[in-house]
C-alpha cells in the first residue's frame, strides 16, 4: 500500500491524546478496539442497528460503527472506560450493578453511554423518556425492565449526591 | 462487515467539494452522516473509491427564515431540527417526523440533506418536502438550480441530482395563518421503518371550509407519494369524518405501486395509508382549528 492510503488523525478518547496512522475505511469502532485496546466498546450488527458501539463525540451519542476514525479526527471520544474514575464506578455503573441491568454484559457500554447522554441533558427523566432514549439499544437479555430501573436509581443517586455527570464529559 | 478501501477527502467548503466531486465522477460519492451510506459499505452493497465528507463544511449546517417558512442547510442533522425554536414555531410538521427517525444516535448523526439526497421510500423527509411544496438547491461547478420536492424524487433510492452535484438548500415554504399538520406512521417497534407515514397539512377558510389540503405519504411505493386527487376532493369541504374517509379512499386508490415484503403485504400497506391518512388529516384540521 502507499501512502496515500493512511491519514494521520489525533483522537481525544477519555481524556487521552492519541496520534494515529489508519485507513479511512477504519471504522471508529475498530480503531477504539483494536488500536488503542479499549475494548468495552462492543461491535454488534455493524449496521447501526443495536446500538452496542455507541460512544460519545463531542459529548453526543454516535454509533461507532456507522463513523470512520478519520471523520473523529481533532475530536473528543468517550467511552465507556471513561466512566469510572480512579477505580471507582459511575453512578449509572453502579446502578446497573445493584439493578441488575445486564445479563451477559454485551449491550452494557452501549446502554450506559446513551442513558450517560441521557443524563447529561435531563437529571430527572420520566420512565418514558428513558424509554424513549434508550430505544435505539437492543438488549436480548434483561427485558430492559431493570435497565430502565437502573436508569432511574441513578439519577436518583446522582442528584442526591450531587454527582455532576458533566465533570467527566469533557474527557 | 467492514467497507472496502476508498480514498478519503475532507474539503471545507462548497466550492471545494463541488471541485472534488467533479475529479471523480467515476465512484466518488458525497458522505453526510452516513447513518445509511455506511451501513451500506459495511455490508459491501456500495463501494465508492471516493468519498468527499461533507461534515467540514460548516456553511452548510443552518436554520434560517425565509418566505415565511425556512431555509434548511443540507448538513443540519435530525436532532438540530428536532431542537430548533424556529422549526417548532414555523414548521412543526419537520419536528414531529423527525422525531420518527431512527434513534437518538442516529439522529445526532443523519442529516437533512442526506435524507433527502438518498431518497429511501421508507424515509420520512421526503414525504413531508412534498407535502409542504419544498424547493431544493443544487449546486454544481457550472453554477446552481432549484427543483420542486414534487420532481426531485424519481423512484426507488433515485432523484434528479446529476453526477458532480451537491444538495445544498431546501427552502421549505410557511403555512398560512390558519393551517394545522400532523405527521403520523406505523413501524413494527419505535425507530423501525415506517410500514406507512403520511404528512398531512390542512387550511382553512374563514368560514371554516378547508382552504388547501396536502398529503404526502412515505413506505408506500418507490418514491414519496403526494396524493393530489384526495387533496382536490377536499378542498371547499368542511372539516370531518365524511371528508377523511372520501380523501384516504382517494389516496388508497391512487396507490400503485406498494412495497410488499417480510415486514408487510402490499395490501396492508394499502390499508394503513388509508388509516393514516385519515387520522393524520383529523389531527391536522384539529390544529387547524386551534390556530384561528
Amino acid at each position: 500500500m502507499q501512502d496515500e492510503d493512511f491519514l494521520t488523525i489525533r483522537l481525544m478518547v477519555n481524556g487521552e491524546t492519541h496520534r494515529l496512522v489508519v485507513e479511512p475505511r477504519r471504522l471508529l469502532a475498530d480503531v477504539l478496539r483494536d488500536d488503542l485496546g479499549l475494548t468495552g466498546t462492543n461491535l454488534g450488527c455493524e449496521h447501526g442497528a443495536c446500538g452496542s458501539c455507541t460512544v460519545l463525540v463531542e459529548g453526543q451519542s454516535v454509533r461507532s460503527c456507522l463513523m470512520f476514525a478519520v471523520q473523529a479526527n481533532g475530536h473528543k471520544v468517550m467511552t465507556v472506560e471513561g466512566l469510572a474514575h480512579n477505580g471507582e464506578m459511575h453512578p449509572l455503573q453502579r446502578a446497573f450493578w445493584e439493578k441488575q441491568g445486564l445479563q451477559c454484559g454485551f449491550c452494557t457500554p452501549g446502554f450506559l453511554m446513551t442513558a450517560y447522554e441521557l443524563l447529561l441533558h435531563n437529571q430527572n427523566p420520566s420512565e418514558e423518556e428513558i424509554r424513549d432514549a434508550l430505544s435505539g439499544n437492543l438488549c436480548r437479555c434483561t427485558g430492559y425492565q431493570h435497565i430502565i430501573e437502573a436508569v432511574q436509581s441513578a439519577a436518583q443517586a446522582m442528584t442526591s449526591s450531587a454527582t455532576v455527570p458533566s465533570s467527566t464529559e469533557t474527557r | 462487515m467492514k467497507p472496502p478501501k476508498f480514498r478519503y477527502f475532507a474539503p471545507g467548503s462548497v466550492e471545494e467539494a463541488l471541485t472534488l466531486l467533479a475529479e471523480h465522477t467515476d465512484g466518488g460519492r458525497v458522505l453526510a452522516g452516513g447513518q445509511s451510506l455506511v451501513p451500506l459499505m459495511n455490508m459491501r452493497l456500495v463501494q465508492p473509491s471516493v468519498l468527499v465528507d461533507i461534515n467540514g463544511i460548516h456553511e452548510l449546517a443552518y436554520v434560517k427564515a425565509w418566505n415565511g417558512g425556512l431555509a434548511i442547510g443540507t448538513l443540519t442533522r435530525d436532532t438540530n431540527l428536532i431542537d430548533d425554536t424556529m422549526v417548532a414555531e414555523r414548521l412543526p410538521l419537520l419536528r414531529e417526523a423527525a422525531r420518527h427517525i431512527g434513534h437518538p444516535a442516529i439522529r445526532n448523526r443523519s442529516t437533512v440533506g442526506g435524507s433527502i439526497a438518498h431518497a429511501d421510500p421508507a424515509a420520512e423527509l421526503p414525504a413531508v418536502m412534498v407535502a409542504l411544496n419544498a424547493v431544493f438547491e443544487v449546486r454544481s461547478p457550472s453554477g446552481s438550480r432549484t427543483i420542486s420536492a414534487q420532481d426531485f424524487f424519481k423512484g426507488y433510492l433515485s432523484t434528479d441530482l446529476k453526477e458532480g452535484e451537491l444538495l445544498t438548500e431546501l427552502r421549505v415554504p410557511g403555512l398560512p395563518s390558519r393551517a394545522g399538520s400532523a405527521f403520523i406512521e406505523f413501524a413494527r417497534r419505535e425507530g423501525d421503518y415506517a410500514l406507512a407515514g403520511v404528512a398531512a397539512v390542512i387550511a382553512l377558510d374563514e368560514d371554516g371550509t378547508i382552504a388547501d389540503a396536502r398529503l404526502g405519504l412515505c413506505s408506500v411505493g418507490p418514491a414519496p407519494v403526494r396524493a393530489l386527487s384526495a387533496e382536490a376532493l377536499l378542498h371547499g369541504q368542511r372539516p370531518g369524518n365524511e371528508a377523511w374517509e372520501a380523501a384516504a379512499a382517494a389516496t388508497v386508490s391512487a396507490l400503485d405501486h406498494p412495497l410488499s415484503d417480510i415486514h408487510g403485504s402490499a395490501g396492508y400497506r394499502r390499508h394503513l395509508a388509508g388509516v393514516l391518512t385519515k387520522q393524520a388529516l383529523a389531527i391536522a384540521a384539529e390544529r387547524a382549528e386551534g390556530n384561528r
